[in-house]
């Protein structure tokens, strides 16, 4: 629970003025992810590489002028892709997490309030979380099969009970907030207490989640298709370029480390971030998991 | 605390009746008829019908579930689709090195993970502090597969201290499984470790704002014992707490790891069964996995016992 | 003996204590002494500086927020500020001590208290393992600890408030260190056991001849135990004076205002009310079962069978401890839970047994304030919208309903300005008369006021008390109003009930059952009263 009683004036300002000198490692984090997403949307104009075009006369060549990254096992261009895989892997990202945070936030707030809900929902929430996201995944995609829409769902599915969990667990704070005691005695309907009382309350806490969903969002994208089981290999991602470099991983290690350390530094961006949202609306937030 | 253990014990009774739930309907509601992919494109109708009524497919659903859970029950896993032996000889054969790797991940992690997590909450805001709980965001933001490949590259393709990959038994040869252990531990690790000393240093702070610690101050406690003995102590519970939802972070991580570093265990079979669509094994392997993850939170919270004496109640 | 009472423990000269990063000072310029076996009582409301400066003394400022800026403490002659980090190990607990305010959080809650005791010996350099256990049921048996062995092996949450505190000042006393500061230790206790820990000190001061620097904001405590007060405002020190110049003759207007505040358990005495009765509880009960079917369910009454009637006009004061029933009866009656049994009579109606969704319409008939009144306001909410909320619900236009909101803000003390402004723009006292206005706003027959003034500070609440009379007698709102105070019942209330686990166990008008108890516990709560013989509005003792 956040606390919304400080005294006015005295405790924003110190911790306002406090991490000034310390948060460029969050500048530096804040700039990484605008020039991805810059790269996201506008990077596929930027290159001349075709991330698809097959030249088998030039097959894994190490970087040059031509091929910043060289090129892969089939001569495609890697500069090109990784640029395309970018789009891809943030698409997938976001689309994910903001239906995590959705379905989690609907899903919670119905929890949280009605307590004959409660126990079913929050159950079928914790045999969810019993299972490890990952094998989760793998598994909702080995029975759809993959392709954009169920590696989405396979993100989505284990992430979102997390979600789920955290808003159920502030409304229930809240709910014995003298406030919200105060706006019942007011004969306030019920989806306004939870509208209009609870949930601006649930955004700070949902926006720093939000950020380490993302994280988590891409990173299971990325395995997922890094162990062959997630997006079709047509469409270039992160984890299918490092899946198609392992076989030349000897020869060619910048097939995996180029798309590898940009995965890295994107996932790394945002949890910064998300560390310095939490460390700003409440220090006490605890990382999920 | 036998009343503690015993509720503790029951609670997990529903947990694992919806994992088996889910991971029934996961299957149960795959597209596709199972009965057709067993048989193969050439069956004929007889056949299909045939295989149906073998696997109960004929009944309703929830008869099917229970048939199954009482399968289960008796040790009767399945039988693979794919190689047509039975689901839990195949398991077995494939625990060994999965185990292997997850105690020397676990060990490894904790014994590196709660030091460092201390000693950044004892350096707290200094050069040092930063450095750690940066590297530690690093850590966690690098995939394993990523960490695995740097490994790979640097420490045994450059250096030549270990080999690629492979895996050799600890029975087998305790020199070889060494060498070959090591890199995926370290992979596996970064995460581990990462995750583990964060909680350790935030709990720690968390706990020098409470009031008895202002009280061990007040009457004379070296500071060293009041991190030690008070600070760290109290800290425990989230610590182990973190331990054991982390495990979901090895477990997906052996899936990983294994493929990169060629490691005939559960992890590459995850993967293997995924890819042939065998369904019974997958089924099985799910199953597994989630219950070897609810038996670690549940030795975790026991273990709540030995650090926190009101929850013996 | 002379001369060890005037020799001087604890001396103060120009103490600055001010925030690191902005260098803003937090208190000014002050200084005191204090002499051995003397008690010296540190007076003043929330902000003046108080508890800083006996953190100050102890060398437990935080070092990353706090620093002292300017002046000198000395202990015993040795100079704090100047020691090292190593030698203000040592001094403490061996010459300066500390009591803590809260006794639920102030022991470590995975150590036995035997251990947490010891550990003072332990790294002071005392004793082997067997004589310091010997030395700690010693101790235990001189704070009058039952069953000392027991108690040793005990954790901190298997033992009541009173007993921790027991435990706090054992560990504060054991080395016999001649200062000991006493952090409000016994604000978070009831009155009896806060009786019986008053008692205590002063029994552990004059067996060791400790001079006590008491930390508090309660004058009726002040008035029981001070030798001498030092009273300060906003980090100012304001006065200093023996307890009777100060209590008697404050030369101060600050001082003259905040004795003049402090509530006294002689009821000013008043004319019986005649209104109409509103409001009729019968058998109102709640019970909760505990456990599971594992450890066996266990049947805990809250409240027992409870009968009370209100009429217009009236306050109705419920008075009891922790654990004696009265909040949840305030829940109860608010239909915050669900009462097991019994019934409610607001006019005719029966509103005991009511779903949420019929009671809808009552609600405006009945409302409540509450005690914290930091979290009673919906922080992201203009004040217009939260007073305007009720009246809204009810379908009152929104200009109709703003306008109203000007007026109530101001009825309450406010002015119509401040509409606009949020709730972490005003003060505690401030944000309680929104509340009273957000209540007022549906012009209901019956205000529930639970423990409304109790986070207050003294000046504060003698005016939302005043607030509260004033509407009562204006509009004829029945209240009822809850308290562990009966000072402040006696300030405000008609009637009174007592209450103790559970039950009613006396009731009457104020000025029976405050003078003339016919119970032992309504006796025993009168006893522990701090303050009760003296006449703070006037300044003098009662005769």
């Amino acid at each position: 629970m956040q606390k919304v009683q400080d005294l006015p004036g005295k405790a924003p300002a110190a911790a306002r003025s406090r991490p000034r000198s310390r948060d460029w490692p969050v500048r530096v984090a804040c700039a990484f992810l605008v020039f991805i997403l810059i790269v996201a949307v506008v990077g596929p104009f930027l290159t001349s590489g075709d991330p698809l075009h097959i030249n088998a006369a030039n097959r894994i060549k190490p970087p040059s002028a031509e091929h910043l990254f060289g090129t892969d096992a089939m001569g495609r261009d890697v500069f090109a892709r990784v640029i395309y895989g970018a789009r891809t892997s943030i698409i997938v990202g976001f689309v994910a997490a903001l239906a995590s945070l959705l379905l989690g936030l609907a899903v919670g707030l119905l929890a949280g309030y009605f307590p004959l809900a409660d126990a079913t929902i929050m159950r079928v929430m914790d045999g969810i979380m019993s299972i490890p996201s990952i094998v989760l995944a793998v598994a909702l995609v080995a029975i759809t099969g993959a392709n954009l829409g169920t590696v989405l769902i396979a993100i989505i599915v284990p992430e979102f009970p997390r979600v789920v969990r955290l808003v159920r667990g502030v409304i229930l704070s809240l709910r014995s907030e003298p406030y919200v005691e105060a706006a019942i005695s007011l004969a306030t309907p019920t989806w306004r207490i939870l509208f209009r009382h609870m949930l601006p309350n649930t955004l700070a806490p949902l926006i720093v989640q939000g950020s380490f969903v993302l994280a988590s969002a891409i990173l299971t994208e990325a395995a997922l298709s890094f162990l062959g089981v997630g997006l079709p290999p047509e469409i270039p991602s992160w984890g299918n370029i490092m899946a198609e470099g392992r076989t030349y991983f000897q020869l060619r290690p910048g097939l995996i480390f180029f798309p590898g350390i940009f995965l890295a530094l994107t996932v790394l961006s945002i949890n910064l971030i998300g560390d310095a949202l939490r460390d700003r609306f409440d220090p006490k937030l605890e990382k999920r998991h | 605390m036998l009343g503690y253990i015993v509720r503790r014990l029951l609670s997990t009774i529903p947990v694992l009746g919806v994992v088996a739930l889910i991971v029934f309907l996961l299957l149960h509601f795959a597209p596709g008829d199972p009965a057709a992919i067993m048989a193969g494109d050439s069956a004929t109708p007889a056949q299909l019908a045939e295989i149906r009524q073998r696997l109960g497919l004929d009944k309703p659903v929830f008869v099917q579930f229970f048939y199954w859970l009482d399968q289960l029950r008796q040790g009767n896993f399945g039988t693979s689709l794919h190689s047509n032996k039975p689901v839990a000889e195949m398991i077995a054969a494939r625990v060994g090195p999965t185990l292997s790797l997850a105690v020397t991940t676990m060990t490894f992690s904790i014994l590196v993970a709660i030091p460092l997590g201390v000693y950044a909450a004892w350096a707290r805001g200094r050069l040092s502090d930063r450095l750690v709980m940066t590297l530690a965001v690093l850590g966690f933001s690098t995939p394993v597969f990523v960490t695995g490949y740097m490994l790979i590259y640097l420490l045994s393709l450059k250096a030549g201290w270990f080999p690629v990959q492979g895996f050799a038994s600890l029975a087998s040869d305790p020199i070889r499984f060494a060498r070959t252990i090591t890199l995926p531990t370290l992979a596996l690790s970064t995460v581990y470790i990462a995750l583990i000393a964060r909680i350790s240093r935030s709990s720690v702070l968390e706990i020098l704002g409470e009031d008895f610690i202002r009280t061990a101050r007040a009457k004379g406690v070296p500071e060293r014992s009041v991190f030690l003995r008070h600070a760290l102590r109290n800290a425990a519970v989230p610590i182990i707490t973190v331990i054991g939802s982390g495990a979901a972070f090895l477990i997906g991580g052996v899936v990983v790891a294994e493929s990169v570093f060629n490691i005939p265990g559960l992890g590459r079979l995850v993967v293997e069964s995924v890819l042939a669509r065998d369904y019974p094994l997958i089924q099985s392997l799910i199953l597994l996995l989630s219950v070897i993850y609810i038996g670690i939170n549940l030795v975790i919270d026991l273990l709540y016992t030995l650090f926190d004496p009101r929850i013996r109640y | 003996m002379e001369t060890a009472k005037t020799k001087e423990i604890l001396r103060i000269d120009n103490l600055d204590v001010s925030l690191v990063e902005s260098g803003k000072t937090l208190i000014r310029d002050i200084s005191f002494t204090l002499h051995a076996g003397e008690t010296l009582c540190l007076v003043g409301e929330s902000g003046s500086g108080k508890s800083l400066t006996s953190l100050a003394v102890m060398g437990l400022l935080d070092p990353g927020a706090l620093r002292v800026s300017a002046g000198r403490i000395l202990v015993e002659g040795i100079d704090v500020l100047a020691a090292s980090a190593e030698e203000l190990r040592q001094m403490r607990a061996t010459r300066m001590s500390m009591v803590f305010q809260e006794p639920m959080t102030a022991l470590n809650p995975t150590e036995t208290v035997g251990a947490q005791v010891e550990e003072v010996l332990r790294v002071h350099g005392e004793g082997n393992a067997v004589t310091r256990r010997e030395r700690v049921l010693k101790m235990f048996e001189a704070v009058h600890l039952p069953a000392p062995e027991r108690i040793h092996a005990s954790y901190p949450y298997q033992l009541s408030g009173g007993q921790r505190q027991r435990i706090v000042i054992s560990m504060a006393l054991i080395l016999n260190p001649r200062l000991l500061i006493a952090d409000e230790p016994t604000t978070a206790l009831d009155v009896t056991t806060q009786r019986q820990i008053l008692a205590l000190i002063e029994e552990m001061q004059q067996k060791f001849g400790t001079a006590v620097l008491f930390i508090t904001h309660d004058f009726g405590v002040v008035s029981d135990i001070a030798d001498r007060i030092v009273v300060m405002n906003r980090g100012d020190l304001v006065e200093t004076g023996t307890r009777d110049e100060i209590l008697a003759r404050p030369r101060q207007d600050y001082t003259r205002m905040l004795v003049s505040s402090v509530p006294s358990l002689v009821p000013p005495g008043r004319m019986p009310v005649t209104g109409a009765q509103i409001l009729e509880v019968a058998n109102l009960n709640k019970v909760y079962t505990q456990g599971s079917f594992l450890s066996g369910r266990r049947r805990v009454d809250a409240l027992k069978p409870t009968g009370l009637t209100l009429a217009t006009g009236e306050i109705l004061g419920i008075v009891g401890e922790s654990g004696s029933g009265k909040t949840t009866l305030a829940r109860c009656l608010t239909r915050l839970i669900e009462p097991t049994g019994g019934a409610i009579r607001l006019g005719d109606t029966d509103i005991s047994a009511m779903s949420q969704r019929q009671l809808r319409p009552y609600r405006r008939r009945f409302q409540v304030v509450f005690q914290d009144p930091f979290r009673s306001l919906n922080a992201r909410l203009r004040v217009r919208d939260i007073v305007a909320e009720g009246m809204l619900n009810f379908g009152t236009p929104r200009e109709e309903a703003y306008a109203r909101v000007g007026d109530l803000l101001e009825r309450v003390g406010l002015s119509v300005e401040m509409m606009d402004r949020y709730p972490h723009q005003f003060s505690g006292g401030q944000r309680q008369r929104i509340c009273i206005a957000r209540a007022l706003a549906l012009r209901p027959e019956v205000l529930i006021a639970d423990e409304s003034v109790s986070a207050l500070d003294v000046s504060v609440q003698k005016q939302v008390l005043e607030l509260l009379r004033e509407i009562c007698d204006e509009t004829g709102v029945g209240i009822i109003f809850i308290t562990h105070d009966l000072r402040v019942a006696a300030r405000i209330c008609d009637r009174v009930l007592v209450m103790q686990r559970g039950e009613v166990v006396e009731s009457g008008s104020v000025d029976e059952v405050l003078t003339r108890p016919a119970q032992a516990y309504t006796r025993e709560l009168i006893g522990a009263a701090p303050g009760r013989n003296w006449d703070f509005e006037h300044f003098r003792p009662f005769a």
